[in-house]
């Protein structure tokens, strides 16, 4: 029996669940930094 | 000639200096970058070390490979939430604004971990197990792990007031950790389907050449998860400043 499925079952989630995890956290990240370059210059 | 007294310093005051959120964006934008590649480079050599050339297992044959990320998931759920229960302990005791917005950033990320740890235990399980799901002392441990992690996310969200919810938050954090050596023990305690502990203390029940990239997996997902929260953490102190000069604004317009 192969277990090629499961492998790549587990291997595609965990790809999903940190990139989903890195893309929200970078997305909130670029937009804070932006907000508050906007409001206060100085930072 | 009197020499002039040295003070040693108190673990608060120490504490107190590096909770500073200003100091704490200093430090992590350059920490961060580095944190970033060294995890990059960890998580590439261990997961292709695993999946390309490490030995498949006499008995588990390649499903075993499932192991690189299922472990080092698992490991950091219980990691994660010890370091919720740290910063929760921290707030409580110190009242540190660092250590409720790095709590409030540790359980969204730890729940994240703890469905990939479920969920790929359960792919790992059926070809091994022949069920998805199994209602072991190790598994439901688990997933009232990440219950405690949902609360903990529902909790801090919950009130009007956010320091009450932090408040609230770190009060069910550090009552959850009586949680965590049950997850461990669990394979000892019950007679479970779940295997015991390959790796302890005293050494590892498994080939060294499936055992060294496990490690490097597990580090690489280790600082990876430092990485994720720095950076949540980071945003979270950027919005609290942003929400704070707006403050500031509308009462001088007043």
């Amino acid at each position: 029996m192969t277990h090629l499925p499961y492998i790549a079952a587990a291997y595609g989630l965990t790809v999903l669940v940190i990139g989903g995890l890195v893309t929200s956290t970078w997305r909130r990240l670029r937009a804070a930094r932006a907000r508050l370059a906007a409001l206060d210059p100085r930072k | 000639m009197k020499s002039s007294p040295t003070i040693a310093p108190r673990p608060g005051h120490i504490l107190h200096r590096f909770a500073n959120p200003g100091r704490f964006l200093r430090l992590a934008s350059v920490v961060q970058p580095w944190l970033t590649g060294v995890t990059l480079v960890l998580v590439v050599i261990g997961l292709g070390w695993g999946l390309f050339i490490a030995p498949e297992d006499r008995f588990q044959h390649d499903a075993m490979r499932i192991i690189y990320v299922h472990v080092p998931a698992a490991w950091l759920a219980s990691a994660g939430y010890f370091g919720l229960a740290l910063c929760s302990a921290l707030s409580l005791v110190w009242r540190h604004k660092l250590a409720d917005l790095a709590a409030a950033e540790i359980s969204p990320v730890g729940a994240a971990i703890t469905t990939l740890a479920l969920a790929s235990g359960s792919i790992w399980g059926k070809p091994m197990w022949g069920a998805w799901w199994v209602w072991d002392a190790r598994l439901t441990s688990v997933l009232v792990l990440f219950f405690l992690y949902l609360g903990h996310i529902a909790l801090v969200r919950a009130f009007d007031d956010p320091e009450r919810g932090q408040r609230a938050g770190a009060i069910l954090a550090l009552v959850g950790v009586v949680n965590l050596p049950i997850i461990k023990f669990s394979v000892d305690w019950w007679n479970t389907l779940h295997q015991p502990a390959s790796i302890t203390l005293t050494g590892a029940s498994m080939d060294k050449g499936i055992l060294w990239p496990l490690l490097i997996s597990m580090l690489g997902f280790s600082l990876g998860f430092a990485a994720l929260v720095m950076a949540r953490l980071r945003a979270a102190v950027m919005e609290w400043r942003i929400r704070s000069l707006l403050l500031a604004r509308t009462r001088e317009h007043r």
